[in-house]
């Protein structure tokens, strides 16, 4: 199976998980979908049983580890870790709903295999990942780790503490990545509050900042590939990730309106049409 | 009454140094941070001996807490330590979701709680974290009372698994805890038993219950004093069990009346014991700046505040 293929799959679970919900962020997963299913089905070391399945346990020791900052893109992280073998992908229904372990936005307590840390109020993902990172080197552990941020998600000032910190402390197994869609709850993000040039701003606090299309494969494998050549040079690094909100779906596309909206039956119909599914449906 | 002889003056934060010190040199898996504080905290020990075990992390508390809550995954134990001010009101929301909801095993350990912080003034005194802080499922909530005291719970908090706020402070007080005391989270001490009322108190208002102790027995009034350095999980067992043979209470504390200790007291008794309470603390009000001991008179949480709030709750008792 091609990356291309199962993200597809993964966008379907996406509009499907939302649309069952009637509520949750389609918009922002539909963008950061080809970056992690790069991530979990190519680019990380992944711990697994003698059999081959993946199998999770908090500490992380002795492979990559992915945090989700902007937590409301939850039902992407969700569908790739249930499609990779975290939990089984019959739980996707469960979102949003009462007594699941799949909550609006990631959580630990109710101890969903393959989340570490809650997140949804913005900011924190970075800092936790830094003492990921940390603990990594405490325990001669050379696997790296990598945290998902949003754009909108930079105005929050305790990233810049950690933006600060990072540099300074050399933690050069970590790898940060800017969901760069340009979009927020308000609008635009130049509009509501204009972050300027983020990659200047990280290079200015000490990061080695890559660009890249995180919905261009190829822009992906080459970027993806040379960031961790990067890694253990005294740097953390940042990559930029060009993404489009609502990617994959065309209404949903261009457009801030589905940064948090459910679609109606209509519309998941239209969506599911532009969707091929390839693993089979939950 | 029961005596507490003391030789030494110490302040309960440097009974926090002294078992990190301790934790460093016996727990690996310790690790310690701090915002821009190093010398109030006195971890200089446990930096020297274990440089690569400790995060320096600027005058950043929210990041440091991120930062800690990260560290536990890999099975760190971090100690996150600034002053009270800036481990809970200031990082309230990095607490909440990173460390309580998420569960993890960080330790924040904080320095300079309460009036007795003395001159900085208001804009330092917390008088609010115990409150915010146990109102926060899985968080562990300790406020011991001396130097050997701090230095049992710091290294009990290290042997705790899960979130633990630990407080303490700086002023030089006396060290009257015994070395040898057994102390366990949870579980509060009776330093003296008593039957007319009993005086349920925490950090530094707890030497004072004892001198309040000794003038209530000089008027012919039986105190039992309580020491609750576990703020939560509170020991309801033994406020119980104490209330049912005095009749009623006092509680005392470096903290607003309003979701300190007392209303923890107060939500036991109200739901399992009818009894009567009165309550030293600070009534809705900042501090101000001022030597510790004016502060604390001023504010009425001196013996004296007890002995009056004894005698009340005692005239309440039903007839």
């Amino acid at each position: 199976m091609n990356i291309q293929d199962i993200a597809s799959q993964v966008r379907r679970d996406i509009v499907r998980m939302v649309h069952g919900a009637k509520s949750g962020h389609p918009g922002g997963s539909l963008g950061c979908t080809d970056l992690i299913v790069s991530l979990y089905f190519k680019h990380m070391e992944l711990k697994t049983d003698a059999a081959g399945p993946v199998v999770f346990d908090m500490n992380g020791t002795g492979e990559d580890l992915f945090f989700l900052s902007n937590g409301h893109i939850s039902p992407v992280l969700y569908s790739v870790l249930a499609r990779r073998g975290y939990f089984p992908v019959a739980e996707l229904a469960t979102f949003r709903k009462i007594n699941s372990r799949l909550q609006g936005h990631p959580a630990t307590a109710e101890h969903l295999e393959g989340i570490r840390i809650a997140s949804g109020s913005l900011g924190q993902g970075l800092s936790v990942s830094i003492g990921a990172a940390l603990a990594k080197k405490l325990n001669g552990d050379n696997h790296l780790v990598y945290v998902l941020m949003g754009d909108g998600e930079q105005q929050e000032g305790q990233i810049w503490e950690a933006a600060t910190f990072a540099p300074h402390h050399k933690v050069d197994n970590l790898i940060a990545f800017v969901d760069f869609n340009g979009q927020q709850i308000d609008g635009p993000t130049d509009k509501v509050m204009n972050n300027r040039d983020l990659g200047a701003k990280y290079e200015a606090f000490g990061w080695r900042v890559l660009h890249m299309d995180g919905n261009d494969y190829e822009s992906l494998e080459a970027v993806l590939t040379a960031a961790k050549a990067l890694t253990g040079q005294g740097q953390p690094i940042v990559i930029i990730t060009k993404t489009e909100m609502g990617q994959g779906v065309d209404f949903m596309m261009h457009t801030h309106k589905w940064h948090g909206v459910a679609p109606n039956d209509e519309q998941l119909a239209k969506a599911l049409e532009q969707l091929p599914e390839t693993l089979g449906d939950y | 009454m029961t005596q507490y002889p003391y030789t030494d003056k110490k302040d309960t934060r440097s009974g926090f140094g002294a078992g990190m010190t301790e934790l460093g040199r016996t727990n690996p898996q310790v690790v310690t941070l701090c915002a821009d504080l190093v010398g109030s905290l006195k971890i200089d020990t446990f930096i020297k001996e274990n440089p690569e075990r400790f995060f320096q992390c600027g005058i950043s508390e929210a990041n440091m807490i991120g930062i800690s809550a990260g560290l536990t995954i890999g099975g760190k134990i971090p100690f996150a330590t600034t002053f009270a001010n800036f481990g809970s009101s200031r990082v309230f929301d990095q607490v909440r979701q990173a460390v309580a909801y998420s569960n993890k095993n960080v330790k924040i350990a904080v320095s300079h709680a309460g009036l007795t912080l003395g001159e900085d003034g208001a804009t330092h005194q917390v008088l609010e974290d115990l409150a915010m802080m146990k109102a926060l499922p899985n968080m562990t909530v300790i406020n011991p009372c001396d130097y050997n005291q701090t230095k049992q719970a710091t290294i009990a908090s290290a042997a705790h698994e899960g979130p633990v706020y630990l407080r303490f402070g700086r002023p030089v007080i006396p060290v009257f805890i015994p070395e040898d005391m057994p102390f366990e989270i949870g579980k509060a001490i009776t330093l003296n038993e008593g039957t007319d009322v009993s005086i349920f108190a925490t950090g530094h208002l707890v030497w004072e219950a004892l001198q309040a102790c000794q003038i209530l027995e000089d008027q012919g009034i039986s105190a039992e004093i309580i020491n609750i350095h576990t703020i939560k999980p509170l020991d309801v067992d033994a406020i119980l069990a104490s209330v049912k043979k005095t009749g009623c209470c006092v509680s005392a504390e470096e903290h607003q009346v309003n979701g300190g200790l007392g209303e923890s007291i107060a939500h036991v008794l109200i739901t399992q014991y009818l009894a009567p309470q009165e309550f030293v603390g600070v009534k809705d009000t900042f501090g101000e700046s001022g030597t510790p001991d004016e502060l604390m008179a001023k504010y009425g949480l001196k013996a004296e505040n007890i002995v009056e709030a004894a005698k009340k709750a005692i005239a309440r008792k039903a007839k």
